[in-house]
């Protein structure tokens, strides 16, 4: 379980948001919105432990989170507003990266796994060469065989068409329905599919 | 979803992933994989050219120039080895793999001092001969740069670690990075001043030998903590 007691965060002299509180249980998703400039990305970076907080802290299964505790990193994955994706190499070659740092993770052949996500032929093409929705294909194909609980997805519906949003979408009910968590950021009113989602509002809770 | 096996990967599987894709990676960019080596030979060709082709001048002061260009050299090519992780993302996902950072920090700078550490100790007898070096005194030079061009990659790396998040890092990368290499600098370059007077350089070799054993002990720690900074 993910629980956060009184975060707080500034940016500049700006205070993005102030004594922030909820938690994520096993089987949940948590949607959080918010304007622009209201810390969605911030929030994110905190709850994977890249940033450290201004006040207040996270806890997984009792513990402060720390990226330099192994158990935290292993059970995290993180999509953020950059994909990780390097433009260079081609998905497959960007998949064997992953999976090498990814911790365990499926043994399911990579080119069947790009199959799934739907980019059957662009295998071998450089990922500069596709689009931004193929690009993020890729990275999501990084959730696909990964065994973490938490998945923390920055804006993960952009540049998506509707099969991949469909495809998402059944992914992330998939990862809750494992008894894995979501935390995501979404501007529109995305379908999911999932059975509990959670919603936090950022705007509500800034000062 | 995960109806197959786990698989997590060794140790020593990680470090051949992250080589093999940090090549391929410098491979996609020939181009630019030749500018180091070309500044390093343009840098020595100048002092010729600046001081006059006197052979005894040129041959009591080429260690010193041959070694500050390495340096220089070096530190020009790992301005950017963070750089395009930092902007794509990939360097997060670094800093959040299971994998141990430093681990994936050694393999990427391995793969760096292949392609330009390497062909910098291959380079540098030519550039000797040019200068003038006693022939007695190559070997040895290349041997003080097999020892410490790591070192140079990986002190510097340490440095560019630090300033990755910055917009103009460059400038501050060499305040910062320069100093440190002084030691080795005297050591090396005393060296091979010692091995053309005709002695025996064994002492300079082994001070050298555990300048680098330090180095790749204590460095990919300190640069795995410099890029958890940097990615906050």
């Amino acid at each position: 379980m993910l629980e956060v007691h009184g975060l707080s965060c500034e940016r500049g002299e700006r205070l993005l948001f102030e004594n922030l509180s909820f938690s994520v249980r096993a089987g949940e998703l948590l949607r959080i919105a918010g304007v622009n400039g209201s810390g969605k990305t911030t929030l994110l970076r905190l709850l994977c432990g890249l940033a450290p907080p201004d006040e207040g802290e996270i806890h997984w299964d009792g513990q402060r989170i720390r990226t330099t505790s192994e158990a935290w990193r292993r059970n995290t994955s993180y999509i953020g507003h950059n994909l990780g994706v390097k433009l260079e190499l081609t998905p497959l070659e960007n998949l064997r990266f992953a999976r090498a740092i990814g911790g365990a993770t499926s043994t399911e052949p990579l080119e069947a796994l790009l199959d799934r996500v739907g980019l059957y032929g662009f295998e071998y093409d450089p990922c500069r060469t596709l689009s931004q929705g193929q690009r993020r294909r890729v990275a999501l194909a990084r959730l696909m065989f990964s065994n973490t609980r938490l998945w923390v997805l920055d804006e993960p519906f952009v540049a998506l068409d509707a099969a991949g949003i469909d495809f998402l979408a059944g992914l992330l009910a998939h990862q809750t329905g494992r008894g894995g968590m979501v935390i995501l950021t979404t501007h529109q009113d995305t379908p999911l599919k999932n059975k509990i989602v959670k919603q936090l509002h950022l705007d509500a809770v800034a000062p | 979803m995960n109806q197959t096996p786990l698989h997590e990967p060794g140790l020593f599987e990680v470090f051949g992933t992250v080589l093999k894709r940090e090549l391929t990676l410098a491979f996609r960019h020939r181009g630019e994989l030749i500018n180091p080596l070309m500044f390093f030979v343009i840098v020595i060709t100048l002092f010729p050219l600046g001081i006059g082709p006197e052979l005894n001048t040129l041959q009591r002061i080429s260690p010193g120039i041959i070694w500050v260009a390495a340096l220089l050299a070096t530190l020009l090519s790992l301005d950017t080895v963070f750089r395009s992780d930092f902007e794509d993302g990939s360097l997060e996902q670094m800093v959040l793999s299971p994998q141990p950072l430093p681990l994936i920090v050694v393999a990427k700078l391995a793969a760096h001092w292949m392609l330009t550490g390497l062909p910098l100790i291959l380079l540098a007898p030519l550039l000797g001969y040019m200068l003038a070096m006693p022939p007695e005194a190559l070997l040895p030079l290349m041997a003080t740069l097999a020892l410490g061009t790591p070192v140079l990659t990986l002190v510097g790396a340490i440095g560019v670690a630090l300033t990755v998040g910055l917009n103009r890092g460059s400038a501050l990368l060499s305040l910062l990075v320069l100093p440190l290499y002084i030691p080795l600098l005297i050591f090396a370059a005393g060296a091979v001043d010692t091995a053309a007077s005709g002695m025996s350089i064994t002492g300079h070799l082994l001070i050298l030998g555990a300048l680098l054993v330090f180095t790749l002990t204590l460095a990919p720690l300190a640069i795995a903590a410099a890029l958890r900074i940097s990615t906050t």
